[in-house]
């Protein structure tokens, strides 16, 4: 029983929301129908939750339900045919695989090291009130959207590469042995190389914000005590801060590198979408996601869309192990400094 | 002899130091190079080409003026599907994860397998629903593209609801449950209003994400020359025509690309600023 005169705290707080409690008669249903809209809601939110489970599976079962024909006729030879003719519908992946490996490993050759020079300078050389601005600048890059790098790249930095870089890279390495034939050839704009460089701005951001956020987190003890010893600024960088900081850094670079491996319009513009597998950098080639783009909607016929749509799941599959294996990395840091 | 020694490794070790912080300084110069130069570039471009019949006039054939209003309009229309569709469901995950089951098994893959669709490639998302939605219907449609766009609002706004919620104090849920208020009742009177900016935060990046989003509408929207709100019929969108004119050969396409890539870039810088500011707000405050 609740004293009279005043309402009970619940009452109150519930006050406004049409549930009008008179008596005890009103006031036993009101419980009721509160504890069945609170199981309501928790079987609700669970749903919700499950329901993310559910779309990964359905990318995972439509992906396999969509390459299953080209699977069936292809078999395991399509990982490593290098064929691509709609014509005579025959169809190999390893040119666009290859072409998504070696753009993205140009990509991480690049933003990986400059991504970790800038986490230094933002952690240790920047004044603090110029860390805010900097830090948002380089975050920024990562939110242009993907299709704005793709019609940069076509109209300003293909030509630019065309006319100022590669005809000097080519001269430059011409004599070399094996420099000469990776990067030889005309020197089209558009190309692997072009591909690579661009993934290597888009991920840039992803490498710098993760590596400045596990450099944040080592403890300043730590440094202030090789400091202490000595050590210049970038000794304490490179023996104190790095090897603390390294499971962090790799989990940022490997999602760095799902991004790249992913990535497709950026890419479309500036790869040449050519089917096959050339030894130079400047020629042009294609990747996965290019291919799809480009494609997708002119393929006729069951056997190509198949094709295309195994190309996908060969994507995801790559994907899905690069940032399973990132996100376990950060997991394990998280826990050892929660513990 | 041993003293010059000492200071030969002295300097040595001072020139490494310069050397690599110069390089630190060059890598910051070189990141913030290439934003500079393609807002620059951008502007530049997209900036002579914006006037008001962008935003008045359909996407013309080649060769004559026009503007960009249908895939300005089925962008707005498809973005906004995408988000009704997408928040609550992205909420509603996030809420279970942070304030039902935080210690579940259940949230613990949730989280894994979200943070993966976070950088999921999009363009498999569009294959996902090419599969489901377009071969099953027959046809390319609008609400195609919208669902496809809702599946990469959710894991955004999973992530940032569960982030803010459990940053919300146990002391506030203990002093709701202290008053007799049901649990339900507990999250959405006070966990939510505790939450709040940041949640709205995370809708917002999820607007920025999908706003220049172009591979998964590539085959579930399509395209359209005309005006169309039908959203059972293929609809234009901003990236994608954006995406045909500048792969065109005409260079008043090209043009209206370069504005058209202008429009999105403005708009999805001037969203993440704006939910910068308002996470900002919610630390200091």
């Amino acid at each position: 029983m609740q004293p009279t005169g005043r309402p009970p705290v619940v009452d109150v707080a519930l006050q406004g929301r049409g549930i009008a409690v008179a008596d005890q008669m009103d006031r036993a249903k009101v419980l009721q129908r509160l504890r069945l809209g609170d199981a309501a809601y928790r079987h609700l939110t669970r749903a919700a939750a499950i329901t993310v489970l559910v779309i990964l599976g359905g990318i995972i079962i439509s992906l396999v339900w969509g390459s299953l024909p080209a699977l069936r006729a292809f078999g395991i030879s399509f990982l490593y045919e290098e064929a691509w003719n709609p014509v005579t519908e025959k169809f190999g992946a390893i040119a666009p695989i290859y072409g998504t490996i070696v753009t993205s490993v140009i990509a991480m050759l690049i933003a990986v090291p400059v991504g970790l020079f800038i986490a230094v300078f933002l952690t240790e050389l920047c004044p603090m009130w110029l860390r805010r601005p900097v830090g948002i600048a380089i975050e920024l890059l990562a939110g242009i959207p993907s299709i704005i790098y793709g019609i940069w790249g076509l109209f300003v930095f293909a030509p630019f590469l065309q006319q100022h870089v590669q005809p000097f890279i080519i001269s430059l390495f011409g004599e070399i042995p094996v420099l000469s034939n990776l990067l030889a050839g005309p020197p089209y704009g558009i190309g692997i190389l072009t591909a690579g460089l661009i993934l290597a701005i888009m991920v840039l951001p992803f490498v710098t914000s993760i590596s400045r956020d596990v450099f944040e987190a080592v403890p300043p003890v730590l440094k202030e005590a090789a400091y202490g010893l000595g050590c210049t600024t970038w000794e304490v960088c490179r023996y104190v801060v790095l090897p603390y900081a390294r499971v962090g850094v790799i989990g940022g670079v490997m999602l760095g590198l799902g991004r790249a491996l992913g990535e497709t319009m950026a890419v479309t513009f500036v790869i040449g979408n050519a089917h096959r597998i050339s030894g130079s950098l400047l020629a042009p080639g294609t990747t996965i996601s290019a291919t799809i783009a480009n494609e997708f909607t002119e393929a006729v016929g069951d056997l190509y869309t198949s094709a295309l749509i195994a190309l996908g799941l060969i994507l995801f599959v790559i994907t899905f192990i690069v940032l399973a294996a990132a996100r376990l990395m950060l997991m394990r840091l998280n826990a050892r400094v929660g513990g | 002899m041993a003293a010059t020694f000492q200071s030969s490794l002295y300097a040595s070790r001072r020139r490494r130091n310069r050397i690599s912080m110069g390089l630190a300084f060059a890598a910051t110069a070189f990141g913030l190079s290439w934003l500079v130069l393609i807002l620059a570039v951008l502007l530049w471009e997209g900036f002579s080409g914006l006037s008001l019949s962008v935003f008045t006039e359909m996407t013309p054939p080649p060769g004559s003026a026009g503007g960009l209003l249908n895939p300005i309009a089925g962008s707005l229309i498809m973005t906004t599907i995408a988000v009704l569709i997408g928040t609550p469901l992205g909420i509603l995950a996030g809420t279970y994860m942070a304030e039902y089951g935080r210690y579940d098994r259940l949230t613990t893959v949730v989280r894994f397998i979200n943070d993966i669709l976070l950088s999921a490639p999009s363009i498999v998302v569009g294959l996902f629903v090419y599969e489901v939605m377009v071969a099953q219907m027959g046809h390319f449609s609008g609400w195609a593209g919208a669902v496809s766009l809702a599946v990469i609002v959710v894991p955004v706004v999973v992530r940032t609801t569960e982030d803010m919620l459990i940053l919300v104090p146990d002391t506030l849920r203990e002093a709701a449950a202290s008053i007799g208020l049901p649990r339900s009742l507990m999250i959405t009177k006070v966990a939510y209003r505790a939450a709040r900016a940041g949640m709205v935060t995370g809708v917002l990046l999820a607007i920025a994400r999908i706003s220049g989003e172009t591979a998964p509408l590539l085959f579930t929207a399509l395209n359209n020359q005309f005006w169309s709100l039908n959203l059972n019929a293929p609809v234009a969108s901003l990236p994608v025509v954006i995406f045909q004119f500048a792969l065109s050969p005409y260079h008043d396409w090209q043009k209206l690309a370069w504005t058209g890539a202008l429009i999105i870039t403005l708009a999805v810088l001037a969203l993440s600023i704006i939910a910068r500011t308002l996470a900002v707000q919610r630390k200091t405050s």
